[in-house]
């Protein structure tokens, strides 16, 4: 459906047709090939980082303003993909440790490696949380008090999760990363993250 | 003139210091982004005060030495005006050059004039092109630097007449609203809005002209947590290696795209080069 969507896209934005209207594309070929000769002295496995998959394309094409069909596919897609802990598992962990998970910036950039500590959420980088803390971002939205804001409700805890895991999920082409889905954090620190956000006890809602 | 040593060194005793302190506290970076304005306020009423006008000064004395394997200066090197001319050269980077048959910014042409005219080889010299942390500047850094200084007060008129500058501006501007990689980011998650920060740091809204026009010309710039002079090459790298992709190469046809949008985007914004940056 997806595949079968972007060629549309392209197709017609070449053609110029109102299904277009909104896209922004160039040629391709030219882009991809400036891509391929700009990172030469990349290793191998590193520039399949630079591949986009369907949901990076389209929302590239659209500049993250996908018209409603192309919005909706993206959203079915990614939700369905998204992966939960196993049965009888709380979604929410422990939110001490969500805690410094959403303090670490750490991971995945070309210094990191070899590993020398566990991926971090860096949600601070973007939101507002623990209210104390006042090294906060403003690229996302404030989320001081947020579980006490929806009384800690179940339904809540788990779009959280959601939002956490795959944010495109909800909100096609959304800005956040989608940090369950591309594997950088783990079901396990995501069921952490969701406690800091939406327990009782957490600091984001004293 | 080419070395001029002058009161700088009394600045940062009393400047540099505290910023770097707060810098390595983390926490309080708009008492840092204050005391850097009480700096820049400084640098205009003596801008020889600016650490970085040490680059700018090797790479003057650099620009005329005899060097390479060819013994020559790059006094006939052709920065788009003509060979040798440098005054408002870096105002009209980048730009398609016939020998090369391709669009190239001041970088990619210092690179092209070091390994054509002097003998230079360019696949040693791109293996490390920026410096680390408190070391002073590589050569492409102190050229670099001192070409962008001899534009300092002409505005940015983006040479859009041949086609492939267009194209490169066409590529420049797709590039910058391309998502990819792990944290599925593009350059416009961070610099597509107006008054956003990450963590405290003031990001300026680069698709914007009039914030564009503002910082884009700043750089190269002299960055005081890192004790040296980044360029606009290195700075484009950077923003890669935070999105969490491999390496770009120096000089490459993505990077000099990018910068050729980010000066259109910047058209007719004053150059004031060293800038200065945390």
């Amino acid at each position: 459906m997806l595949r079968a969507l972007i060629r549309v896209a392209v197709v017609a934005s070449m053609a110029g047709s109102a299904l277009a209207q909104g896209a922004h594309d160039l040629d391709r070929g030219a882009l991809d090939r400036a891509i391929k000769d700009s990172w030469r002295q990349a290793q191998p496995e590193w520039l399949q980082r630079l591949k986009q998959d369907d949901t990076q394309a389209l929302c590239s094409l659209y500049r993250n303003n996908p018209p409603a069909d192309i919005a909706a596919a993206i959203q079915a897609r990614e939700k369905a993909a998204i992966k939960y802990p196993a049965a009888g598992v709380a979604l929410m962990g422990d939110w001490k440790k969500g805690e410094r998970l959403a303090q670490s910036g750490y991971g995945m950039r070309f210094t990191d490696y070899p590993p020398r500590a566990e991926n971090g959420g860096n949600c601070f980088a973007c939101h507002q949380l623990d209210p104390k803390e006042l090294s906060y971002g403003t690229l996302g939205p404030s989320l001081a008090a947020y579980g006490k804001t929806r009384n800690f409700a179940d339904a809540d805890v788990k779009a959280v999760y959601e939002r956490i895991y795959n944010p495109q999920a909800a909100v096609a082409c959304a800005n956040m990363p989608r940090l369950g889905a591309s594997g950088f954090l783990s079901l396990e620190q995501i069921r952490d993250l969701t406690a800091y956000v939406m327990s009782p006890e957490s600091p984001v809602n004293k | 003139m080419i070395v001029r040593k002058r009161l700088f060194c009394a600045v940062i005793a009393g400047l540099m210091l505290p910023a770097a302190a707060a810098l390595a506290a983390g926490a309080s970076d708009d008492a840092t982004e204050r005391e850097l304005e009480k700096y820049r306020q400084m640098l205009k009423a003596d801008p020889w005060s600016n650490p970085g006008m040490l680059d700018v000064d090797r790479g003057e004395a650099l620009w005329g030495e005899k060097r390479g394997p060819n013994k020559a200066s790059l006094e006939g090197c052709d920065l788009g005006k003509g060979p040798g001319k440098i005054d408002g050269a870096f105002a009209e980077l980048p730009r398609y050059f016939r020998d090369a048959d391709r669009v190239m910014d001041l970088e990619s042409r210092l690179l092209w004039c070091m390994e054509k005219l002097q003998g230079f080889e360019a696949n040693a010299l791109v293996k490390r092109p920026y410096s680390k942390a408190n070391q002073s500047g590589t050569e492409l850094e102190a050229l670099t630097s001192f070409v962008a200084s001899k534009s300092n007060g002409a505005a940015f008129a983006p040479q859009l007449t041949h086609e492939k500058e267009r194209a490169a501006l066409a590529l420049g501007e797709a590039l910058f609203f391309r998502r990819q990689g792990p944290m599925d980011f593009a350059c416009a998650t961070c610099h597509g809005d107006a008054g956003k920060r990450i963590r405290l740091q003031s990001l300026p809204y680069l698709s914007q002209p009039e914030e564009a026009r503002q910082v884009v010309g700043e750089w190269p710039a002299y960055r005081v947590s890192q004790g040296t002079v980044m360029t606009p090459q290195h700075r484009l790298a950077d923003c890669y290696w935070q999105m969490r992709l491999p390496l770009v190469d120096y000089g490459s046809e993505v990077t000099v795209a990018l910068t050729m949008y980010l000066v259109n985007q910047a058209k007719g914004g004053v150059i004031a080069t060293p800038g200065l940056k945390r």
